[in-house]
């Protein structure tokens, strides 16, 4: 140890941990007060569409985690595929998004909770009904533009605090 | 008259508050002198590079983002440069820039933890890292802007990135580069002339320049021993040839040095950032690539400058829709070979820091 | 010997407490007892809250502020929850050492405390010796740290109980000496009288003494920058690895309590114990001690740790030297310029020190640390 500089170093460390004192604090008391998250985030939950769902079975054959599953049987009176069980286990999704990417009739979107913890695993997995898009359950902007610009601003750090020069 | 003394072995284990992951250090003791250290490691060992052949090329880049995770859109353009230089695939102008703009973030957000990592460990209570914490959170924001999530970002495809950025992303961009410069001359204040730090660290852990470049070192750790080899400057890749920056480097590559390079290379990285500002076009952010990419048979290796050292991406394919073999150059499995060299004769406390300066990530290590 | 006449014990306090107060020996004995020991714990328990608030701030953060309104039961909270935690005893351990340790450790802070005026007369014995009585019974707490590294049976706790008894022993001689420049100037070991005589703080009579004190003082109660025997990052847990539950708490408890009583101490050396106008003297006690704790927070928050060659240096070649050279200049004085005006004796301790200590600094040099396998 050398004090060449005769300890001015650590004056000078002293100096700015005392001006943080008399700044603003950058936490957020989370269950109170919940900032915006991002617009295209990326929640836990998946949002399905059933009227433009054909069956085609390509976000199943993206996923690489094997996360969906898909069963359906032809119905010869309309002439399409009938979707007859639709179930994504949430515990295996790492939510990458790239099924949303694949879907080629746009039947598919990201949710935007990520409060979604169960206690059991086997509660995990999401069947169609609870997947359904309803008007109250908002849908991630997540590669549709579209609907991100409908969704609240995200709050971002640099314009909550500004520090005095 | 000699006192008689024996060497103890000591298990610096898998679970310490401070070694940056599971790592294990067999060392040798003799008082509290290190006079044999074995690193093992392996613990986080996940398969990544089996796995690849079960996935499609698109199908890997979230595994890529969990290689080293605090460095994720690093990792994605390592790959997706490998596939692109394989398959011949040429990226749109304003794709590379917004892919040397996020690189370029993600080197700040990477170096910042480095830092306040390394200075946990020299015993400041947690003060450095809370500050470098507060200062990432904003580069995080501007990451969950573009892509959706805070860590695993998942943005860079192989022909481009995603999605184009949403439009508040570069007014807000703009201010943190404002505050960001302030926020370094501080930090420069709290701890660059401390006595204590430097008395810690200056000439503790040296990799002389022969050792350094013989065992494959590479990034702050071979800069910081006096070797000016950046592989930006040295082999560009996607237009870093149009950008004006300079390479620190230390001068005895003791662990003071590597924290300096580190804190000089958040410096360039925003010199960088800010012309990429000036000079982005408008036009398509991705070019027009089936999902399922078919690379001709051949086989490459692609580096880029990732914020822990050169990473590279080799690939062999067979034509088909996944890769046959796929490794990754980790490039802080290569910088540890020259660990115990650093640490021999030093005491247990400056083993950590001499650990915690060159700045390792497990998942990276054991992949 | 002679001694110095420039501070006449003037202005005593109204409020003066005969040695034996309420009624006889055994009913002082009792009422000080009492008051010492809900004032060890109140103190602690509060600055505790203040320390975990102080440092969060500093950190742009917000400290504890759930458990009851501004979080100020938060401490009582941990100790309920340390009460609750089960009491692990590893199988190689040494039983009845391992058990003694905590008490030993705790027993010796408390009984600091039976010297230390809180209003002039309010203690619990007027010894004539008080500060050589203070500095005796703190060096027992190292004695039971020691106890506590060597019956956990673990390579850790040893390495730590080693590392503080080497730091202990070489930051007691600075301490003593410093303190030895206190009792010539006002003639007295007695700790009340000693505050009697301080008609100008000794802060500005004694600069170097209270550098070299605070010093020595963090380093004698393993406190920042010279904590690496709890060094999280280093060596877990240091001595107390093995413990939990109630024992842990108690070591906890030592730590906090020899920061009072260090604070304590420094107010009654050196910013003038209890004295000063418009507020009751045992409010200004506790101000102050506040703001001498206050100042070991910040400098716990901002500086890193000292390795354990450097924390000896320091002592050995940085303080030892200082603290002899203070004795000797303090001494001369008081033999010398017995009757001259005390602040020009204010101006010239204040010119030395800051000389001594640059100077110092100039040509202080420690070895490198690596040694050859």
């Amino acid at each position: 140890m050398k004090f060449e500089k005769f300890g001015t170093g650590i004056a000078k460390g002293m100096v700015v941990t005392l001006k943080h004192l008399l700044r603003h604090p950058v936490t957020n008391q989370y269950p109170e007060q919940r900032l915006n998250p991002s617009r295209r985030i990326r929640g836990n939950e998946l949002v399905w569409s059933q009227k433009r769902c054909t069956g085609c079975g390509t976000c199943a054959k993206t996923c690489h985690q094997g996360a969906i599953r898909i069963v359906t049987s032809p119905n010869m009176v309309s002439n399409r595929y009938e979707v007859v069980e639709y179930e994504i286990d949430t515990g295996y999704c790492i939510q990458c998004g790239l099924c949303v990417e694949a879907c080629p009739y746009s039947a598919l979107y990201l949710g935007r909770t990520f409060e979604k913890a169960k206690y059991r695993r086997g509660e995990l997995v999401q069947s169609k009904e609870i997947m359904l898009e309803r008007p109250d359950r908002p849908v991630s902007g997540y590669f549709y533009p579209q609907f991100a610009e409908k969704l609240p601003r995200q709050t971002l750090l640099v314009e909550r605090i500004t520090e005095k020069k | 008259m000699a006192l008689k003394t024996e060497p103890f072995a000591l298990n610096i284990g898998p679970a310490h508050p401070s070694t940056h992951g599971v790592f294990r250090m067999r060392a040798t003791l003799d008082g509290e002198v290190i006079v044999d250290v074995e690193p093992v490691f392996g613990y986080l060992h996940r398969g990544v590079e089996k796995l690849a052949e079960q996935r499609t090329y698109t199908g890997f880049i979230p595994l890529t983002d969990r290689l080293d995770y605090l460095a994720s859109m690093s990792n994605n353009m390592a790959y997706c440069l490998a596939v692109e230089k394989l398959a011949g695939i040429k990226v749109p102008e304003r794709a590379q820039y917004l892919r040397v703009i996020l690189s370029e973030l993600q080197r700040i957000a990477s170096h910042l933890i480095a830092v306040g990592g390394f200075l946990n460990d020299c015993g400041a209570f947690m003060t450095p890292i809370l500050y470098m914490l507060r200062e990432r959170e904003k580069i995080l924001d501007l990451f969950e802007m573009a892509s959706g999530q805070r860590l695993t970002y998942n943005f860079m495809r192989i022909g481009g990135v995603s999605q184009d950025v949403p439009e508040e992303f570069m007014p807000a961009l703009g201010k943190f580069m404002a505050q960001m410069p302030r926020f370094i001359d501080e930090y420069e204040q709290l701890l660059k002339e401390n006595e204590i730090l430097i008395a810690r660290s200056k000439g503790v852990g040296i990799l002389p320049k022969d050792l350094a470049i013989n065992s494959g070192a590479s990034g702050p750790v071979l800069r910081g021993s006096g070797v000016k080899w950046d592989i930006r400057k040295a082999d560009p890749y996607a237009i870093y040839d149009r950008f004006q920056f300079d390479i620190p480097t230390g001068i005895m590559g003791d662990s003071y040095d590597r924290y300096r390079v580190r804190v000089e290379e958040m410096r360039q990285s925003l010199r960088i950032i800010k012309q990429a500002m000036e000079q982005i076009p408008a036009g398509p952010v991705r070019a027009e690539v089936h999902h399922l990419v078919h690379p001709p048979i051949g086989e490459v290796y692609a580096r880029i400058e990732a914020p822990k050292g050169e990473l590279g991406f080799y690939i062999v394919s067979d034509n088909s829709i996944a890769p046959y073999r796929l490794h990754i150059r980790a490039p802080s499995l290569i910088n540890l070979t020259a660990l115990r060299e650093m640490i021999i004769g030093w005491k247990i406390a400056d083993a950590i820091i001499i650990f915690g300066s060159i700045d390792i990530c497990m998942a990276e290590v054991d992949r | 010997m002679a001694r110095a006449n420039f501070n006449v014990i003037s202005q005593i306090s109204p409020l003066t407490l005969p040695p034996d107060w309420p009624g006889g020996f055994w009913w002082h004995f009792l009422v000080f007892t009492i008051i010492i020991i809900a004032f060890v714990m109140s103190m602690v328990i509060g600055f505790m809250y203040f320390e975990r608030r102080a440092i969060a701030r500093m950190q742009a953060r917000l400290g504890p502020n759930r458990v009851g309104p501004f979080g100020t039961l938060q401490p009582i909270a941990d100790a309920i929850k340390v009460l609750l935690k089960e009491d692990i005893i590893p199988t190689k351990a040494d039983k009845i050492v391992y058990w003694l340790a905590p008490v030993v450790a705790f027993s010796p802070v408390l009984m600091i405390f039976a010297v230390i005026p809180f209003q002039n007369g309010a203690l619990l014995a007027d010894l004539n010796i008080g500060i050589l009585y203070v500095t005796a019974v703190a060096s027992l707490t190292t004695v039971g740290i020691f106890m506590a590294g060597w019956s956990s049976s673990n390579k850790y706790s040893i390495l730590g109980a080693m590392r503080d008894i080497a730091a202990v022993v070489s930051y007691e001689i600075p301490l003593v000496l410093a303190i030895a420049g206190v009792v010539l100037i006002s003639g007295s070991l007695s700790l009340n009288q000693i505050v009697l005589t301080q008609d100008i703080p000794f802060i500005l009579l004694q600069p170097l003494g209270l550098f070299l004190f605070f010093f020595a003082a963090c380093a004698e109660i393993n406190r920042s920058p010279f904590d690496l025997l709890e060094a999280d990052s280093e060596i877990v847990a240091g001595f107390h690895t093995e413990y939990s539950g109630m024992k842990f708490a108690m070591f906890y408890l030592v730590e906090y309590a020899e920061a009072v009583a260090m604070s304590a101490i420094i107010t009654t050396l050196f910013l003038g114990g209890w004295r000063g106008p418009w507020l009751p003297p045992w409010l200004w006690f506790i101000v102050k001690t506040g703001a001498v704790f206050f100042v070991m927070v910040w400098v716990r928050t901002t500086l890193p740790r000292a390795r354990i060659d450097q924390l000896m240096a320091f002592a050995w070649k940085f303080l030892f030297p200082l603290a002899v050279i203070n004795l000797v200049i303090t001494g001369v004085e008081i033999l010398i310029f017995p009757v001259a005006l005390p602040w020009g004796i204010v101006l010239v301790n204040i010119g030395i020190a800051g000389f001594l200590i640059l100077l110092w600094s100039r040509f202080f040099q420690i070895g490198w640390g690596r040694v050859e396998v």
